[in-house]
């Protein structure tokens, strides 16, 4: 039998009422490269987070080399071993790559700091592992790639058995990528054990031994990566035994409201997210946008929303050029927005639950009187929709943030549905909510679909478009790489289109 | 040796030429000339008007490097000078007063990262703080007619203050004036050459990176800015001891204010920091002496306006020029922002 290097049993962590992890159990032998699969929210990184002791579990242990481990800091996951690159690089920007893999780990000589020695170790390091970087660069100036590349040389450096990767490839470009999955099979031949997170199936199959499943907290399954395919993972990520079932009736496909043309939107980062995207949307239909997520469907939702510039096609709502405007003009244009982050974009959690509900139409006549805000009319609107949204509160006065999660969106829900829009863009608009609020606001998006207004859904969940879209188009880097009616779609094919399959 | 002249060439070179110049001038126009006399006159007051902004600067440097603002220095200073006089006139020992005036420092500096670092209080109030309180009790319990049992002694620096007009101003001069050169060099060592000053770089620029290298971000903020705090002390007892032998109510007069334009002047380097207040202290120096020579005759109150005036010129040019310490006045905690 394989060493075993990390032994996991029964870990628990909760969070205030979610259960992060619940029950989680997995091993990593030496020389073993295993993944972790899972949508957001499934608890991948509050697993490795406790591995490396940022987070301390609740209950279940932990068994490092065989032996029991109390993890309770970085310090003591280093001193056993582990090492870990974080999502989020952990360098300092001004300094360089020597001062940064030798910080917390000097290596002195008497009072000075001995950075000959420390450029020594980066380049004996990035020799051996063909981890080609200079030691006296300044990290800022340094691409993401190579920065990463510091990363695990920093991790290396302490001498690790385990090798925690967080997303490792979530900012790496294509050819980035590449190279670090040969790094990472080259580190396990060598006899590091290595756990690492992604999204990307293609990744997965192409360094992976093993693969583990993770939903709400739970390993739901383990495979070995030569005894599967891209569906396989897809259907184990993907699938659900609670299948959302939403009564509609066929849709009444009306003109055209929503074109895009040849789309091109940069992320944060200034690379290309969207790249050459196509769709329209027609009145009284719902348009699936599915895909894995980090494909560009964030950029393609704030670039129609007016929140991010593109920096080429064209987006016209019911015939009007809105491809640089902002969020005002596209909301004027008939835009209502259900933002993928309520918090950040959605709500603004000091203010009432009344503001909330009129943050798209407090300057409207309704709502005022001349300058003045029209008390009243507010807290009326609120009562209002707050009775037909049965949103739970005891008063529309209490601020937006002591609300649960479900009952939030339903306050951004009422909000955006209070214009009737033309176009309704719902951006994950179940993410983080209860059964019960799903179903609800399922129920309110066929609802404005049956009014007349063109949707447009976009959703990392594949079952909320099976039983949502009329059409659905998959997304791929940045593009539509098939449109499909919704109507007899095999959920199959298209996981292997998210993975960017054919 | 040679790689030390090899790295800091221009320095090198720089203090070469200061030299040459001096003792070329001295050569040529002789010891007791006019030139001479004045020049080192000009020098002299360009020092002591910079010693105490050096010190306070330097605690600067060190609270924002490690991540912590401190506009408190002002207030620092103020209850240094007053604690080092009145202990000094109390206890009949200068050297007792000077010591009251460094822990003083100290403990306010304690004070300040306590609630900066510990309660994560705003920085910016938490100085403004340490400002009032230092103030309200200065003036508080300030008695008149005290005097200091003797003056702080003056010592020479063996060969060094015989080199001609710089000798005698910087290596002849009291504890504080002395110690400050020691510290200056000491720190550009300490922040750029030993584990402490990596480690502190580090937690001043990105602290979740040095956390999860196994550093402890609070614990090393809490005792930087303490430690810091000895360095206002000095500068306090320097005001009150050493450059004159009295108290006054509002004694810091700006200088820790000052302080903090000449650190971003100096770009949070010590070395910079001290060549920018012996700028700010030459700007000065000059004014006096053309008024005295009555070359120009400018109402004396506009000479005292000079430094700030300066100093807002300077920050102006500066403003983003310069770059702060990253992580400059914000709280760390524990496992946020991952």
């Amino acid at each position: 039998m394989a060493e075993r290097i990390l032994d996991i049993e029964g870990l628990v962590k909760v969070y205030g009422t979610v259960r992060a992890n619940d029950g989680i159990t997995l091993h990593v032998n030496r020389g073993e490269i295993v993944a972790l699969l899972g949508e957001n929210g499934a608890g991948k990184s509050t697993l490795v987070k406790q591995i490396f002791g940022l987070v301390i579990p609740d209950s279940g242990t932990i068994s490092i080399n065989g032996s029991v481990a109390k993890i309770k800091d970085p310090t003591d996951a280093i001193a056993r071993g582990v090492g870990m690159v974080h999502q989020h690089f952990q360098l300092v920007p001004v300094m360089t790559v020597a001062e940064n893999v030798v910080l917390g780990n000097e290596p002195l000589k008497g009072l000075r700091l001995d950075l000959s020695s420390a450029r020594e170790l980066v380049r004996t390091i990035s020799e051996r592992h063909g981890l080609e970087v200079d030691p006296d660069a300044i990290i800022e100036d340094l691409p993401v790639g190579t920065q990463q590349r510091v990363e695990i040389i920093k991790a290396l450096s302490r001498k690790v058995e385990l090798l925690i990767l967080d997303e490792p490839t979530a900012v790496l470009t294509p050819q980035e990528t590449d190279e670090l999955l040969a790094v990472m099979k080259e580190l396990a031949a060598a006899g590091t054990a290595i756990v690492f997170i992604t999204h990307k199936l293609r990744e997965v199959l192409a360094v992976a031994d093993r693969v583990y499943v993770l939903r709400r907290g739970k390993t739901v399954g383990e495979v070995k990566a030569s005894e599967t395919d891209a569906a396989g993972l897809a259907q184990l990520m993907v699938g659900r035994t609670v299948v959302l079932q939403v009564d509609k009736e066929d849709p009444k496909v009306g003109a055209e409201v929503l074109k895009v043309t040849d789309l091109e939107v940069m992320d944060d980062r200034h690379l290309k997210a969207v790249n050459g995207f196509n769709l329209t949307v027609n009145a009284g239909e719902i348009v699936g946008v599915a895909g894995v997520e980090g494909n560009g469907q964030r950029e393609l939702v704030e670039a129609i929303a007016g929140m991010r510039r593109p920096v080429k096609g064209a987006i016209a709502l019911g015939g009007v050029d809105i491809t640089l405007a902002n969020p005002y003009q596209t909301h004027a244009a008939g835009l209502g927005h259900i933002p993928e982050d309520r918090e950040k974009h959605g709500l603004v959690s000091d203010y009432s639950i009344a503001d909330n509900l009129v943050l798209n139409r407090f300057d409207e006549p309704e709502f005022r009187n001349g300058p003045v805000r029209d008390t009243a009319a507010i807290n009326a609107n609120a009562d209002n929709w707050i009775k037909t949204f049965d949103i739970r509160t005891p008063s529309g006065d209490l601020p937006a943030s002591s609300l649960s999660g479900g009952n939030k969106q339903k306050v951004v829900v009422a909000r955006e549905m209070s214009i009737e829009p033309r176009l309704l863009l719902a951006a994950q608009p179940t993410r983080g909510v209860d059964v019960g609020s799903i179903e609800f606001i399922h129920r309110r998006i066929v609802e404005a679909r049956d009014r007349g207004a063109a949707v447009l859904l976009v959703s990392a969940e594949l079952d909320e478009i099976l039983g949502l879209a009329d059409r659905i188009a998959v997304i791929h880097s940045g593009k539509v790489v098939k449109e499909m009616p919704a109507e007899g779609a095999d959920r199959t094919h298209i996981g292997e289109l998210m993975a960017g399959g054919h | 040796m040679t790689e030390f002249i090899r790295n800091n060439r221009v320095a090198v070179i720089g203090a070469a030429v200061v030299l040459l110049a001096c003792i070329v001038l001295t050569l040529v126009a002789g010891t007791d000339s006019d030139i001479v006399r004045k020049t080192t006159s000009i020098l002299r007051f360009a020092w002591t008007f910079a010693i105490p902004l050096v010190l306070a600067a330097l605690v600067g440097v060190i609270g924002e490097r490690s991540g912590v603002v401190n506009i408190g220095i002002e207030g620092q200073i103020l209850a240094s000078a007053f604690a080092g006089f009145f202990v000094a006139a109390a206890s009949g020992s200068v050297w007792i007063g000077i010591l009251a005036g460094l822990l003083t420092g100290m403990v306010m500096g304690a004070f300040l990262a306590w609630l900066c670092v510990r309660l994560r209080m705003d920085q910016i109030i938490a100085g403004v703080v340490l400002n009032i309180v230092a103030t309200g009790i200065t003036s508080f319990y300030y008695v008149q007619g005290k005097s200091l049992p003797s003056g702080v002694p003056v010592w020479e620096v063996p060969l060094l203050s015989k080199i001609p007009i710089i000798g005698p101003v910087f290596f002849r001069g009291g504890p504080i004036a002395l110690g400050t050169l020691v510290v200056v060099v000491g720190l550009v060592f300490a922040l750029f050459h030993t584990r402490w000053g990596l480690r502190t770089r580090a937690i001043g620029e990105y602290p979740t990176a040095a956390d999860t290298a196994g550093i402890n971000v609070n614990l090393m903020r809490f005792v930087n800015v303490t430690m810091a705090g000895l360095l206002a002390g000095a500068a306090g007892a320097v005001l009150s001891m050493e450059q004159s032998s009295t108290f006054e109510r509002g004694m810091s007069a700006g200088k820790g204010f000052l302080a903090l334009a000449i650190m971003i002047f100096g770009a949070w380097f010590p070395g910079r920091a001290f060549f920018a207040a012996l700028f700010f202290g030459l700007m000065s120096g000059l004014a006096s002496q053309l008024q005295a020579d009555k070359v120009v005759n400018i109402p004396q109150q506009f000479i005292n306006l000079l430094p700030f005036v300066l100093t807002l010129i300077i920050l102006s040019v500066a403003a983003g020029r310069v770059r702060p310490p990253a992580a400059s006045g914000q709280p760390f905690v524990k496992g946020e922002g991952s």
